[in-house]
């Protein structure tokens, strides 16, 4: 890095400013990004960084500012824009044809002589992908890809257009952990050979293991620009949050109670017809939170919608407290005391309707809310208000549609409903993905409350660290079985990364 | 130099001003491109226009018409919007329409010197029941099998012309109508009484003012309808919530296919007071209503306004076509004009266009 040579930056904007309707989601944002660099862009969601990065590659166009390329000031009126500036950009979502070939995706939209030139672009994909690590089969169909393989081939087709410049939004929420360190090394190996990256993202410890420098946005302000070297998490989770962050919570000694929940031998099939859960046996006491730790795929849906009444159970038994529930309708188990923040969010919630309503998507049907067929509509507002300031969910009101909370609101507002009911079980499944520092803390410490009022709680986390911090007991889900419970004690640890990785098995003597 | 460009932006949330606004414009566009066509057929589009609104609306003889013509709208058109709040597409209300005219014909027809107040609510009762066992069929179909409905309803239609017409020409002719396709008169208690010279039968005008109100209150104030909207705005949290979505769909099929039936015997009793081929029943009001449904935007109440105004189109619209020596099926192409218009319209809410500057 040559950082006082006189080269110009890679990108610099200058006064960038962006409003929507009621949001200044970007106030005055001055970013340089030097060539050859990894650029870290911090901020919670809703911070303005996707916002930002829209603007640099021509999605959206600034309300004010100006923005130069390699030093010479340029107007980006469209991706076809930034792409002749060399900028390419990685979504959130991805965009590519499902029922295309990876070639196909590749050259799509690059004009002329698309059979003439199919060839050839195979080749070029092949010689990228060996040259950035970026392993794909070029005439594989993209509904066939992983998340990851898929991200893989937009980095490929932004190659493949001549990008120097490369914009990655969120690239590792929905990695698997091998997935990420892949990209951080591609990354690398990009950089090497004179890209410059932009890396968005609102988890701490990649930005620390990857970036040169790091820029931290808070609502729509640039709080400070870093070098990474100079700074630790401490202080970026503070900048970024606006406020100390807790990394310790307090987990208290807690005897735990009754059993709650006995899950007894059960085996379900997965949506493709084939044993997703194998036989799995655990139960939950009165104030304890179990944790189910794996990588995804590994049955964590399947075990989540057996256990809520969306997936019929092949065999074995399942047990609220005493009551059998393994052939229950959904409606049965909700009215028996069981409660479940799912990882799909979206399936929880109606975004198009008000926080109010989605208050009650479970509770409606109470007299409370209303006499025989009546919905009360004074009642289901009080209620929802109660719920609203009780968890202290930040909405403008009762009445605003929950698709225009923020994700940590969304996440605690859910939350507040699925308690609301004093439910015999909670299942939490992944309740901080996607969620920054500030929301993460808080809804641990909501989990933690929970527990020491003595809640019994089944977690399923992709996230060691939080299964480690929250759990009393953790079971380690691999291929659709349980290779070993363990007390969630730090010379467990690598027991169960071994476990997670289908490396080894405790005997079922030494579960706890 | 400067020039301009258009650009679209996704809008997190449609404020309500701005779904006004893309109303206002949709329609204005539609006609805008329904007046080129016009223009083709040699007709001065403004004198077309003005021709129309005087025809529906400039008169009261118009007026009364096209209030006799927004009552079946209103009827079906209200029960759509149930049914696609709910996402269920059921765009067979052209059919249950008719099967809802048959059975409270057959009613009409066995039990003619019943009195009034008997025969008629017995009349609407067994063509609710008709539209509904029609819309049944589809209903079982989707929550049972998952067929998908727009197909299942649409046949239904086809079907029930074709029974309609087995039984005019059938079981169901009138031995004095020397083969006409016509069953028997109903007799003077089975038609439904008129606001004086008019064709406005008012027991079924009441039944659709009626019915627009019950259905709003019904998805607003109830926990059936508030189901209704879930399962129609997020499926999955439905079921995940504990809902019984193959209830709600066969719920909402059966009403609006029962409203529709109720339609169809207001036309048979109020209008022409006897049964027949299936084109002398109805012109495609089930089909219309479905338009009526999306002009306000699903809600019932607003169903008796666009019902009223695609009423005074269909009015004004006879008015040119017999005026202007236009080809019959001006006034369909009108309307589907305006439906594609409307639904395009709905891009609008959901994006902001944006013109800017550039350099
Ligand atoms: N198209 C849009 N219309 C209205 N508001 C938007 C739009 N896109 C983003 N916002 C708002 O701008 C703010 C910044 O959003 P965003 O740039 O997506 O944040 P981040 O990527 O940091 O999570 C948020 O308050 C968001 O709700
Ligand atoms: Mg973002």
């Amino acid at each position: 890095m040559t950082d006082s040579s006189p080269t110009p930056p890679a990108v610099l904007m200058r006064g960038i400013t962006k409003r929507f309707p009621g949001v200044l989601a970007n106030d005055h944002i001055d970013l340089e990004v030097r060539q050859g660099e990894i650029h870290a862009l911090l901020g919670e969601n809703g911070a303005g960084k996707t916002t930002l990065m829209n603007i640099l590659y021509g999605i959206y166009h600034p309300d004010e500012g100006s923005i130069e390329i390699y030093g010479r000031p340029v107007s980006i009126h469209s991706p076809h824009d930034a792409i002749k500036l060399g900028i390419g950009m990685i979504h959130q979502q991805f965009r590519l044809v499902q029922t295309h070939t990876v070639v196909e995706n590749v050259i799509l939209g690059m004009g002329k002589g698309f059979v003439f030139r199919e060839k050839e672009a195979s080749e070029k994909i092949r010689e990228l992908s060996a040259r950035y690590n970026l392993k794909v089969d070029p005439d594989a169909y993209i509904w066939q890809l992983s998340a990851g393989e898929q991200q893989r081939v937009e980095i490929l087709k932004a190659l493949y257009r001549g990008a120097q410049i490369l914009i990655l939004d969120e690239p590792t929420s929905m990695l698997t952990p091998g997935e990420i360190e892949d990209l951080l090394k591609t990354l690398h190996r990009m950089t090497e050979e004179g890209h410059t990256i932009l890396f968005i993202t609102h988890k701490l410890d990649e930005v620390t293991a990857i970036s040169h420098r790091v820029t931290i946005l808070r609502q729509g302000r640039v709080i400070a620009t870093l070098e990474t070297s100079q700074t630790n998490e401490r202080e970026l989770a503070r900048l970024m949050v606006g406020r100390e962050v807790l990394f310790r919570l307090s987990k208290e000694q807690i005897q735990p109670g009754e059993v709650m929940l006995q899950v007894e031998n059960l085996q379900a099939l997965n949506d493709k017809g084939l044993f997703a859960l194998k036989g799995i046996s655990f139960t939950i006491r009165q104030g304890e939170i179990f944790g189910i730790a794996g990588v995804a795929g590994n049955g964590q849906r399947e075990l989540v919608e057996a256990l809520i009444g969306l997936r019929p159970v092949q065999a074995g038994r399942v047990f609220l407290q005493k009551d059998e529930i393994t052939h229950d309708s959904p409606r049965a188990r909700i009215e028996k005391g069981l409660a479940c923040v799912p990882s799909e969010r979206l399936t929880a919630l109606v975004p198009s309707m008000s926080v109010a309503e989605n208050m009650v998507l479970k509770s409606y049907r109470q007299p409370a809310f209303g006499r025989g067929i009546l919905l009360d509509r004074t009642t289901v507002r009080s209620y929802s208000q109660r719920l609203i300031e009780q968890y202290a969910v930040i909405t403008p009101s009762c009445d605003t549609l929950v698709k225009l909370l923020s994700g940590g609101n969304i996440q605690r507002a859910l939350l507040a409903r699925e308690l609301s009911s004093q439910p015999r079980l909670l299942i939490a499944a992944t309740p901080t993905a996607g969620l920054d520092v500030g929301a993460t803390e808080t809804i641990w410490q909501i989990l933690l409350e929970q527990r020491r009022q003595g809640r019994a709680i089944l977690l399923i986390s992709e996230d060691l660290e939080e299964v480690m911090t929250l759990s009393d007991r953790v079971a380690v889900l691999f291929s659709g079985e349980i290779m070993g419970i363990v007390r969630s004690e730090a010379q467990n640890l690598e027991k169960i990364g071994l476990m997670m990785a289908g490396a080894f098995r405790l005997p079922q003597e030494e579960w706890v | 130099m400067k020039s301009f460009r258009l650009r679209m932006e996704r809008r997190l949330e449609a404020p309500r001003a701005a779904q006004v606004r893309a109303l206002a414009v949709s329609l204005f566009l539609a006609l805008i491109v329904i007046g080129l066509l016009f223009a083709l057929l040699g007709v001065n589009p403004f004198y077309a226009y003005q021709r129309i609104l005087v025809g529906g609306f400039g008169s009261l003889y118009g007026l009364s018409e096209t209030i006799a013509k927004a009552i079946p709208l209103a009827l079906a058109g209200a029960g759509l919007s149930l049914a696609f709040r709910a996402r269920v597409y059921n765009i067979g209300a052209e059919g249950q329409l008719l099967i809802g005219a048959i059975f409270g014909g057959v009613v009409a027809l066995n039990f003619p010197e019943w009195p009034r107040l008997a025969l008629m609510p017995t009349m609407f009762l067994a063509g609710f029941l008709g539209g509904a066992l029609w819309a049944s069929i589809p209903a079982l179909l989707k929550a049972r099998f998952r067929v998908d409905e727009v197909l299942t309803t649409l046949m239904m239609v086809y079907i029930a012309s074709d029974v309609v017409r087995y039984l005019v020409y059938g079981p169901l002719r009138g031995p004095e109508e020397r083969g006409f396709p016509y069953s028997s008169r109903f007799s003077a208690t089975a038609q439904l009484p008129h606001i004086d010279i008019t064709r406005i039968h008012y027991p079924t005008l009441i039944l659709a003012i009626l019915a627009a109100i019950l259905l709003y209150l019904l998805l607003e104030r109830t926990k059936l309808g508030y189901e209704i909207r879930v399962a129609g705005e997020n499926p999955a949290a439905a079921r995940y919530a504990g809902m019984d979505t193959q209830k709600i769909i066969v719920i909402v099929l059966l009403i609006s296919g029962g409203l529709a039936g109720m339609a169809g015997v207001g036309e048979v009793a109020g209008i022409h007071a006897r049964l027949s081929p299936p084109e002398g029943i109805s012109p495609g009001y089930g089909f219309t209503a479905i338009i009526v449904a999306w002009l306000a935007r699903l809600n019932p109440l607003a169903t008796l306004l666009t019902a009223f105004l695609i009423g005074g189109l269909l009015v004004g619209g006879d008015a040119i076509q017999v005026a202007l020596n236009l080809p019959a099926a001006t006034i369909q192409v009108f309307n589907g004009v305006i439906l594609l218009f409307v639904i395009a319209g709905d891009i609008f809410t959901r994006y902001r266009i944006r013109l800017e500057k550039q350099a």
